[in-house]
């Protein structure tokens, strides 16, 4: 990007997320994650840190007002610049590119991005109300706020305009179209949550690794039609840390510094009702005649992933994200969005989300899924497990894709994880992606080995 | 104080705390925490302020939308200034009949509604206007809903003054199978 310096991921570290962790207030759990990050470059010290970028979603989740300056403080870095990030779902990967902006800019040399959640405060519908309260709160949160219903009536716009006028087209009576659609989509839905919760056996950070077998994921209990238990990532307690620095002192703490090439950010209308209905913001491959007749995004696609990932590739050099990048952690908070992400980013066109997951492309080689998967591998999607099996600590989150983004990229999987079943040979480029609201704001950053 | 009960499962922990204000957790990684229940609870005093007609109307058995003065683009869920040009937009009154733009049913929910459940969530979209408003749609079950399914406003009464005053209902009876 030109006028702005070379900036650097150095380390990284994360906390097991887990239900709960009594044992560590957020302060402890930062530490932990700080920790390990330092211990990974030990040529760095902390007085080289030269500001922070900290992040939490939720003062009702922390219940403790400028928790930013309380982590400032345990890390024993006052009296140095730091603020607070917040941006709802993507808080992750805002604060990411927050830390990057100010080594960009050339204030910084080195700058510490550290997220958190403590979710486990409170009971789990209580948090579900809480997480509820960053939708319109005059006109949507009264009717019955709840994500999960939201992100439902996103995938069935979603199952109608592609499924129901396509696939299921030459289905007369109406009400079966759409119930045969659904049936169809909820299959697909389901091995996105199978190959989750399978990457996530081989990564010991996360939450809950299964060996998910598509039966069982089918037959679990329904949150809002048609997602169930296993398409919904849950709540967690978690920390996440990055270390960003200039390309000037990058090499003196590391060997293996990761690239951040490209960063891209976009948003959308908090409240589904008013998303507009126009045409679609398209990459260079793709062609009008491809979404004749289509109202875009209406409340099926996510126009703020397509804005993010147009200005991400424009910055990075990117034109065809499928064969450019080896793979891709996004914010799969619902086995939908993550399918809806896959077009908005472009690793396939609008309509092709479906097909894509049955053709087995996000799929890890040399994992068993017990799923008859044509084309395998050709972009891994989530390989750690995303959020639906991770966890999502929401602070955290994004930049726990960052950390595993730059272990992936630094073929360092085997010395953090303890095992090398997720690695990705050669693995060159990667992208990060982090989604707050319905859709309201998303980050996309690109990282590249150095 | 009566002794602080100690358990080893986290659940255990939170029923004990809801109940007697505090216990010890005998945590796996060796350690004993203190937990404590901590209430919060808070009165706002909201004001609707320039959505305010919307909820008047709503206590009178209207749905108001407004209406861009300068482009005309026309929004369901109302808003006071246009979202495509910033001009100042004017309040009209919604068809009380619509059609379902997407939809679902909700098992679970945020605490203040998992009494309520399972309840519908519906888009409603109207002719000849460019948004649509979130709804409750009541007296259908999971297999009657389909998009594109006409239904028609119900007013609470006497209103609340949320825009939970109005809900949809089907116009037909749902078919029987």
């Amino acid at each position: 990007m030109p006028g702005q310096r070379k900036v650097y991921m150095i380390s990284g570290g994360v906390t097991k997320f887990a239900k709960a962790h009594p044992d560590m207030d957020f302060r402890l759990m930062v530490k932990r994650a700080f920790d390990y990050a330092m211990k990974d470059v030990p040529d760095l010290k902390t007085s080289d840190i030269e500001s922070s970028r900290i992040s939490y979603f939720s003062d009702h989740f922390a219940r403790q007002l400028k928790a930013a300056s309380m982590v400032q403080d345990y890390l024993g870095l006052n009296p140095k610049d730091s603020r607070r990030i917040e941006w709802g779902g993507a808080t992750g990967g805002q604060a990411i590119q927050a830390g990057w902006e100010t080594v960009a800019s050339g204030r910084n040399e080195v700058c510490l991005v550290a997220g958190f959640e403590t979710m486990s405060h409170v009971e789990t519908w209580k948090g579900n109300e809480f997480i509820a309260l960053a939708s319109d709160t005059n006109f949507d949160y009264p009717v019955g706020g709840f994500y999960t219903g939201y992100y439902a009536l996103m995938v069935q716009r979603h199952i109608y305009e592609y499924l129901r006028k396509t696939k299921f087209a030459h289905v007369k009576d109406e009400r079966k179209a759409q119930r045969e659609a659904t049936q169809e989509a909820k299959r697909v839905m389901a091995m996105v949550s199978v190959k989750n919760h399978v990457n996530a056996n081989h990564n010991p950070y996360s939450q809950y690794p299964e060996k998910l077998s598509m039966k069982e994921a089918l037959g679990r209990e329904m949150v809002a039609y048609p997602l169930n238990r296993p398409m919904i990532c849950t709540m967690s307690d978690g920390a996440a840390v990055a270390i960003l620095a200039s390309e000037d002192v990058a090499f003196k703490y590391t060997d293996h510094p990761v690239l951040i090439k490209g960063v891209g950010c976009g948003t959308d209308t908090m409240r589904l009702a008013d998303r507009p209905h126009g045409s679609v913001p398209r990459f260079q491959w793709e062609k009008a005649e491809d979404y004749s007749g289509l109202r875009y995004p209406g409340v099926h696609s996510f126009r703020a992933g397509r804005a993010a990932a147009l200005e991400a590739y424009k910055n990075a050099g990117i034109s065809d994200p499928k064969k450019e990048l080896d793979f891709v952690e996004l914010h799969d908070a619902y086995a939908s969005s993550e399918i809806q992400t896959y077009e908005d980013i472009g690793l396939c066109r609008y309509g092709e989300g479906y097909d894509f997951v049955d053709q087995g492309h996000p799929f890890l080689e040399g994992i068993e899924y017990g799923l008859e998967l044509p084309h395998r591998g050709t972009i891994p999607v989530n390989p750690s497990g995303g959020l639906i099996a991770c966890g999502h600590p929401v602070g955290a989150t994004g930049i726990m894709q960052g950390v595993f983004a730059f272990w992936q990229l630094q073929g360092s999987i085997q010395k953090h994880f303890g095992n090398d079943e997720l690695q990705i040979k050669g693995a060159k480029r990667g992208l990060i992606h982090s989604h707050a609201g319905t859709g309201s704001s998303v980050t996309v950053t690109i990282m590249e080995r150095a | 104080m009566a002794q602080l009960k100690k358990f080893a499962r986290f659940r255990d922990v939170m029923k004990e705390v809801n109940a007697k204000g505090a216990a010890l957790y005998k945590n796996p990684v060796g350690t004993e925490d203190l937990v404590i229940l901590s209430p919060y609870a808070i009165n706002y005093i909201h004001s609707y302020a320039e959505d305010s007609p919307f909820f008047l109307g709503l206590a009178e058995g209207k749905i108001m939308g407004s209406e861009c003065k300068a482009c005309h683009y026309r929004y369901a869920t109302p808003r006071s200034h246009c979202m495509n040009c910033g001009a100042e937009t004017e309040w009209f009154t919604l068809p009380n009949e619509g059609r379902v733009h997407s939809w679902t049913t909700c098992y679970y929910g945020g605490e203040e509604f998992l009494k309520e459940t399972p309840f519908n969530l519906a888009l409603v979209e109207f002719d000849g206007v460019d948004t649509l408003l979130l709804a409750r749609l009541k007296g259908a079950k999971e297999a009657d809903m389909f998009i594109g399914m006409k239904v028609k406003a119900v007013f609470r009464r006497p209103p609340r003054y949320l825009v939970s005053d109005v809900h949809f209902v089907p116009s037909e009876k749902p078919r029987k199978k």
